[in-house]
């Protein structure tokens, strides 16, 4: 067993741990509130590590050094808030479209705009699925916990490198800046790191988008002697453009199939107290937390209450949703936005059982016994109580 | 054992340290801890409050709701972080800033926090470690031995004395009260 270490940690140090322990080498961005103690760990731990930290004129550079310290052969990351996120956006299209891989941290606040700084929110969930224009496809994740923050942002970087897609880590400022007791290996010497596939062709047989079935092609590093071309245009096998409808039917199709041909691989969810639930509450982040407590409030009262946490946001966990509407009897989805993740959820349960929505957006998290109050309100309206 | 603390004041005055304080005491006890925080925009002033939950037991919501300890260390913090306190709460203040505090029939209690702080320490930026001891010492949370090393843990090199001095004048402030 290794050698650990207890302490109390914050949300946000617990991603630059993980990032570390990951094997991130590079972390280019712009300071923005509730995201900032990233930043500040990164620029403190970077450097113990032999990468490198840059503090870029902009969020949108952020993201753009990001993507070419990845071109480069780096694990990379940055992180924001909102109106960061926003700026991101464009990059975050070319990091899908050329494949680059990178992780982008969304401490999410209050908005629209600058909104509140401070104030915890969740109101980035369908902009972290369709922020950037055109059909793309994106892996999200949402951590619960300071412990699950390192965990998640490993498993963030790991899935990043495997598939060649930008993952968001989506936070909130509950998760973000609450500390809470984490034990941590000493040494992240024995933590296995995820290597992106490398070309093993000689580089004049290079193919810079040429897949095998896994449908995630080989990337080489830049100046290791591989040439290719890297553009946000449409293009084909070679890397560059290419104007025929087949082409990007052919992109599209590859760039959906990589990430849904492996969903399992994917999706992560939570299960808490589900298996005697005729009632479950759905909800992710920091928004998770008051579930937990509310149902075990709700459990003294002889509820039979449960929770689904999705971990993985996006791709949506369909097949489990749809299950879960098969298993209880009603479900009531809590959010800290006015209502973003339910409509996937609706979708996904097809009218199996009623979908109730607790959204709160009044800077303040639910406490437990406000959602008990909603569980109870829901559960009678569906005739359970 | 479960106990839940919000520690308010005036941005600058520490009170988010000590609630770091506070919860890294209760890991070295051995026992689960969450510290959370609110604070507005700004960089100094403003109100801000530190919240603590101490438990043996797993904790998900982070946020305190009906403080068994509320410590003020401004009108401010007085006025806006009291509103939910009820009659089994206790309330403690800096009298040299509070005098009001509508805390639902909460016990109150004043202690000379900031004044003891110059006094002992030379200067009123000792007054979070103060408050931290006193709040220990009347509510016995954590260890006295816990709470004195994580001050330690925590402070900048060169000032352990004077922490030590602060925490002391805090647990003298505390047995006061007591009698």
């Amino acid at each position: 067993m290794a050698k650990t270490k207890v302490m109390l940690m914050q949300g946000n140090t617990a991603v630059v741990e993980g990032a570390i322990a990951a094997g991130v080498k590079f972390y280019g961005g712009y300071p923005i509130t509730p995201s900032t103690e990233i930043a500040e760990g990164m620029a403190k731990r970077l450097p113990m590590v032999g990468g490198k930290f840059m503090q870029t004129e902009d969020e949108i550079a952020g993201l753009g050094t990001v993507i070419g310290a990845s071109l480069g052969g780096l694990k990379a990351m940055t992180a924001t808030s909102g109106p960061g996120f926003s700026l991101k956006q464009e990059m975050i299209g070319l990091a899908c479209n050329a494949e680059v891989p990178c992780v982008i941290v969304d401490v999410q606040r209050v908005g629209p705009s600058t909104g509140q700084p401070t104030s915890p929110s969740q109101g980035d969930v369908m902009q972290t699925k369709w922020g950037t224009h055109g059909d793309h496809w994106v892996i999200v994740v949402s951590p619960s916990s300071v412990p699950e923050c390192f965990t998640l942002t490993q498993r963030a970087v790991a899935l990043a490198e495997k598939y060649r897609v930008p993952v968001i880590m989506l936070m909130d400022e509950i998760v973000g800046h609450m500390r809470e007791r984490i034990e941590l290996p000493v040494s992240y010497d024995d933590i296995p790191k995820v290597e992106r596939k490398r070309p093993t062709c000689p580089p004049e047989e290079f193919l810079a988008y040429a897949a095998d079935e896994s449908k995630v092609p080989a990337m080489a590093d830049f100046g290791s002697g591989y040439r290719w071309h890297v553009s946000g245009l449409v293009h084909d096998e070679t890397g560059f453009p290419k104007g025929a409808g087949s082409a990007t039917r052919e992109s599209q199709d590859r760039l959906r199939g990589k990430i849904m041909a492996h969903r399992d691989d994917i999706i992560q969810v939570e299960r808490y107290k589900l298996d005697d639930a005729e009632f479950a509450i759905i909800a992710f982040g920091g928004a998770a937390r008051t579930a937990y407590d509310a149902i075990d409030m709700a459990r003294a009262r002889g509820l039979r209450v449960g929770m689904m946490r999705p971990i993985t946001i996006w791709p949506f966990a369909r097949h489990e949703v749809s299950d879960l509407a098969k298993s209880v009897k009603g479900i009531l989805v809590h959010e800290l936005n006015c209502g973003q993740y339910v409509i996937s959820v609706k979708a996904a349960v097809e009218g199996r059982c009623p979908v109730h929505l607790y959204a709160k957006y009044d800077n303040e998290s639910a406490t437990p016994e406000d959602m008990l109050a909603e569980i109870e309100r829901a559960m009678k309206e569906d005739g359970l109580l | 054992m479960r106990q839940t603390f919000r520690l308010g004041g005036t941005g600058g005055q520490g009170l988010i340290t000590a609630g770091i304080i506070l919860a890294e005491a209760a890991l070295l006890d051995g026992y689960l801890a969450i510290q959370s925080q609110s604070y507005g925009p700004e960089a100094r002033g403003g109100s801000s409050k530190a919240e603590v939950i101490i438990s043996d037991e797993p904790i998900h919501f982070s946020r305190v709701t009906h403080p068994e300890t509320l410590l003020v260390m401004s009108q401010e913090a007085a006025d806006k972080f009291a509103h939910d306190c009820t009659a089994k709460s206790l309330v403690i203040t800096d009298s040299l800033f509070v005098s009001n505090v509508a805390a639902n029939g909460a016990k109150r209690i004043d202690l000379d926090i900031t004044r003891t702080a110059t006094r002992v320490c030379g200067k009123p930026l000792f007054a979070n470690i103060v408050a931290l001891g006193a709040v220990v010492g009347i509510t016995h949370c954590v260890s006295e031995k816990a709470l004195t090393q994580a001050v330690l843990d925590r402070v900048p090199k060169g000032t352990e004395d004077a922490n030590k001095k602060a925490l002391a004048a805090g647990f003298e402030l505390a047995a006061k009260a007591g009698k």
